[in-house]
């Protein structure tokens, strides 16, 4: 039963980091109607960026750590100006916009991959162990790791802000409106540009944040961790529902949770089966997700 | 020939098209009026098979054809165009229409392949026909040209010409006269008369009241889903429930969209 | 035959193009009409790269388990290939765009990942039927088939893109090859051309994974040996590129894409080290600058038409001053 308790903690928190990047996806999806395919790299970006600053800068944790959700905020603006308001303003199909997001995904982790090389002789790094208190302890009969909680609670933290800020503020306003129909909201005064800047670099934000979690939980940073979640983030959303922003989070989670217990059944090599396989088997039979639009999914 | 029978569509709370009963007999140009968000496209949608009633029945020449996918009823003799335009916009005007004609092709792969006479013969009467259309429409200069390319007349021209392509017996028309002015109006209701002479049968929805007594035979008027009216041209002006359902709406009847 | 191979292949000898860098190169040409089938037909699908995955394991199955030659290898692989696309197409090509590309990447995905597990839950199943423990290796999982046998003759590839070249111009000019592109352009009045569309699509989406898996036979007996991770996105999207560089609107242009990135690389040999940075800024500056491809006739035409007038509008103005 304690164990049973741990694995959730653990999905729980996986679920908190892989829901949090899902938003990004999320986000950009349902105010700019693209999937953002660079936004695996900026989630990468965003651990690049902490483990920069607290292993060669030697900054604390918690200065760190916003200063890297806010450099991965600007790389997310900066492939909006270079990878879709270009093609947007040609009036180019929305498939463009995909394949120039791959294009600027590769380009950010080739040049990540290079000042790898040069920072640290090689592709891996890992973060210093006990920034956050990783040692278990016991509460009320059950060893409960920190670093896990404060992920989950710091993750959960963002996502209330986030959610503050797009039903209370006026620039969530205007982003909900913008999501809800471009044309009408430029009719009614709104700066449609400034909003989809504003989307990029809250997405990119929330990316480099769950980035730099997903650095602190398992403490291997390399250039290609953006791909080992780039599937299940593609998974959570579409298992959610692709414009739906709780349902990317609702996505993370159950993700998070299929590769917990599947790992805890069968061992780690079926893992990815499990959650390749929900993609698919969900896009055969239920591609809206579970809080879509079915009209939107199909020819 | 064309049979609506209590046909009704819903789409969750919102009934589009309630208990629509209406017939389309052979050889006749029949109009379907009404005020913007009747339903008249709806209507038309479930007749072409790009949506399916809720519950009601529609005949074509007495076979039931409600819920078939779009190109059975293509194959079986309806065409249609579309209020916005559906052209295959990066193709030439010719071959639109022999897109148009690919139910009359037998088209053999193999034959494609290594060029046989009967392959070679078919090509040579499509591209023919598409040419004599392209003609009869006065598109021939454009034969060559992306459909896309063409003036906005000039499409909704090619538009038809490529329903036609299909060897129809039944032709739905949505709004065709949208965007043009009166003389071009004309000369599509023209078009649109010979075409009766030749034994088509045409449905067409519109809103430009010269172009609707031109044609048309008789007309069925369509307000929030519903038939209020049916009648020759003349009897259905001086309805006063259609006189109602305009002027309630911020339309008039003089023709403006 | 031989000699005008030869011939090719001393021309691009100082480019750094070496008899095995351009059968590669032929290998992405294959590659590259295999998703310019698709798009030809409005499909954004990623799948090649499974197919090509699927064509590499059959082919090798045939070849080194059942002591075929590579002809029947080569059978067998886009068979399999062309089989296994029947069920898959049917539900995933009724998506739209994104969705349609999402289902894809995650249909090489499950090959890859049937691919590593496959040994184990083939050991699994049979121990649970024999009641013994079984041990079961064939595919070898992440580690891969090694020692296949350098089958694949440059000869082999010219004929074969010889003949798949020769069909797809006269696909263009069939019945079939216009609904083809008549679904490309409006979906819905195709359909009421009385164009099966779902038949259409499906018979391009096999067709289409029968060439990668083509590919990817011959791939395997060049590089004598295939990993499971080798036809993943990475893969994927660079199949992707091959058709993005030489522009879609010609099938000319996806050999050329292909076999340009393929080269490229040797060419600048300085830019191995940095061949993600060129994939990527490829990708990007093509679709921002040349969105028609290298291969663009229309858009080379558009582009003479505006020189023309704008030459002819200055030379007007140099006349009436």
């Amino acid at each position: 039963m304690d164990t049973f308790f741990q694995q959730l903690i653990n999905a729980l928190s996986l679920g908190a980091i892989y829901g949090l990047f899902a938003l990004g996806y999320a986000l950009v999806f349902s105010v700019l109607g693209v999937l953002n395919l660079a936004h695996s790299a900026v989630f990468m970006t965003g651990a690049f960026f902490g483990l920069v600053l607290i292993d060669k800068l030697q900054l604390p944790l918690i200065v760190a750590f916003p200063l890297a959700m806010i450099g991965a905020g600007l790389v997310s603006v900066a492939l909006e100006f270079i990878a879709f308001r270009p093609l947007r303003r040609r009036g180019a199909p929305r498939i463009s916009q995909l394949i120039s997001s791959i294009g600027a995904s590769i380009l950010l982790v080739s040049i990540t991959q290079l000042l790898f090389q040069n920072l640290y002789g090689g592709t891996d790094a890992y973060f210093p162990r006990g920034l956050v208190p990783d040692e278990p302890i016991l509460l009320g009969g059950l060893r409960i790791v920190p670093i896990r909680v404060i992920i989950l609670a710091a993750a959960l933290g963002m996502m209330v802000i986030l959610q503050a800020v797009v039903s209370r503020t006026q620039i969530g306003q205007h982003m909900r409106a913008v999501a809800f129909n471009q044309r009408v909201a430029a009719l009614l005064g709104i700066n449609v540009g400034r909003v989809f800047v504003t989307t990029f670099f809250i997405a990119g934000a929330l990316g480099g944040a769950a980035g730099m979690l997903y650095g602190l939980v398992f403490l291997n940073v390399s250039p290609f961790i953006g791909s080992d979640v780039a599937l299940v983030g593609l998974t959570a959303i579409v298992l959610g529902g692709l414009g739906s922003i709780n349902g990317a989070v609702l996505g993370g989670i159950l993700v998070a949770a299929l590769q917990t217990f599947s790992t805890a059944i069968g061992g780690s090599s079926y893992r990815n089966i499990v959650v390749f396989g929900i993609l698919f088997l969900l896009l055969l039979v239920r591609p809206q997700g579970l809080l879509g639009q079915p009209d939107s999914t199909r020819t | 020939m064309l049979e609506l029978l209590h046909v009704t569509r819903q789409f969750g709370g919102l009934t589009a098209l309630n208990d629509v009963s209406l017939n389309v007999p052979a050889g006749r140009v029949v109009g379907l009026i009404g005020p913007n968000g009747a339903g008249k496209t709806t209507l038309i949608n479930q007749i072409s098979g790009l949506d399916h009633p809720t519950s009601g029945g529609i005949n074509f020449a007495g076979q039931p054809i409600q819920g078939a996918p779009p190109h059975v009823i293509a194959r079986m003799g309806i065409a249609r165009t579309y209020q916005n335009i559906r052209l295959f916009g990066q193709m030439s005007a010719l071959q639109n229409l022999l897109i148009g004609q690919h139910m009359q092709g037998r088209g053999s792969l193999l034959g494609a392949i290594f060029f046989s006479a009967a392959y070679r013969a078919e090509e040579k009467r499509l591209h023919l026909r598409a040419r004599e259309l392209l003609d009869r429409f006065g598109l021939g200069y454009a034969a060559d040209s992306p459909a896309a390319s063409l003036p906005y007349g000039d499409q909704r021209r090619l538009e038809l010409a490529r329903a036609i392509a299909t060897q129809p017996r039944l032709l739905l028309l949505d709004e065709p006269t949208a965007g043009m002015n009166p003389s071009e109006t004309h000369a599509l209701g023209e078009h649109v008369l010979a075409l009766r002479a030749e034994g088509l049968t045409v449905l067409v929805i519109e809103h430009d009241m010269p172009f609707i007594h031109q044609v048309c035979d008789e007309i069925y008027v369509l307000n929030f889903g519903q038939i209020i009216a049916h009648g020759a041209p003349d009897e259905i002006k001086h309805n006063p429930l259609v006189i109602e359902a305009y002027l309630g709406h911020e339309d008039s009847d003089d023709g403006a969209a | 035959m031989d000699s005008i191979i030869e011939f090719v292949i001393t021309l691009l000898k100082p480019l750094g193009v070496t008899e095995p860098v351009f059968q590669f190169m032929l290998v992405s040409a294959i590659l590259g009409l295999s998703i310019y089938l698709t798009l030809y037909t409005g499909m954004f699908s990623l799948a090649s790269a499974g197919f090509m995955a699927i064509g590499a394991y059959f082919g090798v199955a045939a070849t080194q388990f059942w002591h075929l030659p590579l002809g029947l290898g080569l059978i067998i692989g886009m068979l399999a290939a062309g089989l296994i696309a029947i069920p898959i197409g049917l539900p995933v090509l009724r998506l739209k765009d994104i969705y349609l590309a999402i289902a894809t990447i995650g249909f090489g995905e499950v090959v890859n990942v049937v691919i590593l597990n496959f040994d184990d839950v083939v050991a699994a199943i049979l121990t649970a039927v024999q009641g013994e423990r079984v041990r079961f290796r064939l595919i070898e999982g992440a580690r891969g088939i090694k020692n296949i046998p350098r089958l694949t003759e440059t000869q082999y590839l010219v004929f074969f893109l010889i003949i798949v070249g020769f069909f797809i111009t006269r696909l263009h000019r069939s019945r079939f090859g216009r609904s083809m592109a008549a679904i490309r352009d409006d979906e819905r009045a195709a359909a009421n051309m009385g164009i099966n569309v779902t038949y259409v699509k499906n018979i391009v989406f096999i067709l289409s994974a029968m060439l990668a898996a083509a590919a990817g036979v011959f791939s395997a007996h060049l590089t004598r040996i295939i990993t499971p991770d080798a036809y993943g996105f990475d893969r994927a999207v660079d199949i992707l590129s091959f058709a993005v560089l030489g522009g879609t609107s010609t099938w000319v242009g996806s050999i050329v894409g292909g076999m340009t990135l393929t080269a490229l690389p040797e060419t600048l040999r300085a830019v191995n080290q940095y061949r993600g940075v060129f994939t990527g800024m490829v990708l990007l500056a093509v679709i921002l600058f040349l969105p028609g491809g290298l291969v663009d006739p229309a858009g080379l035409r558009a582009t003479i038409r505006r020189v023309r007038s704008r030459l002819r509008r200055a030379a007007e103005s140099q006349g009436a001053t």
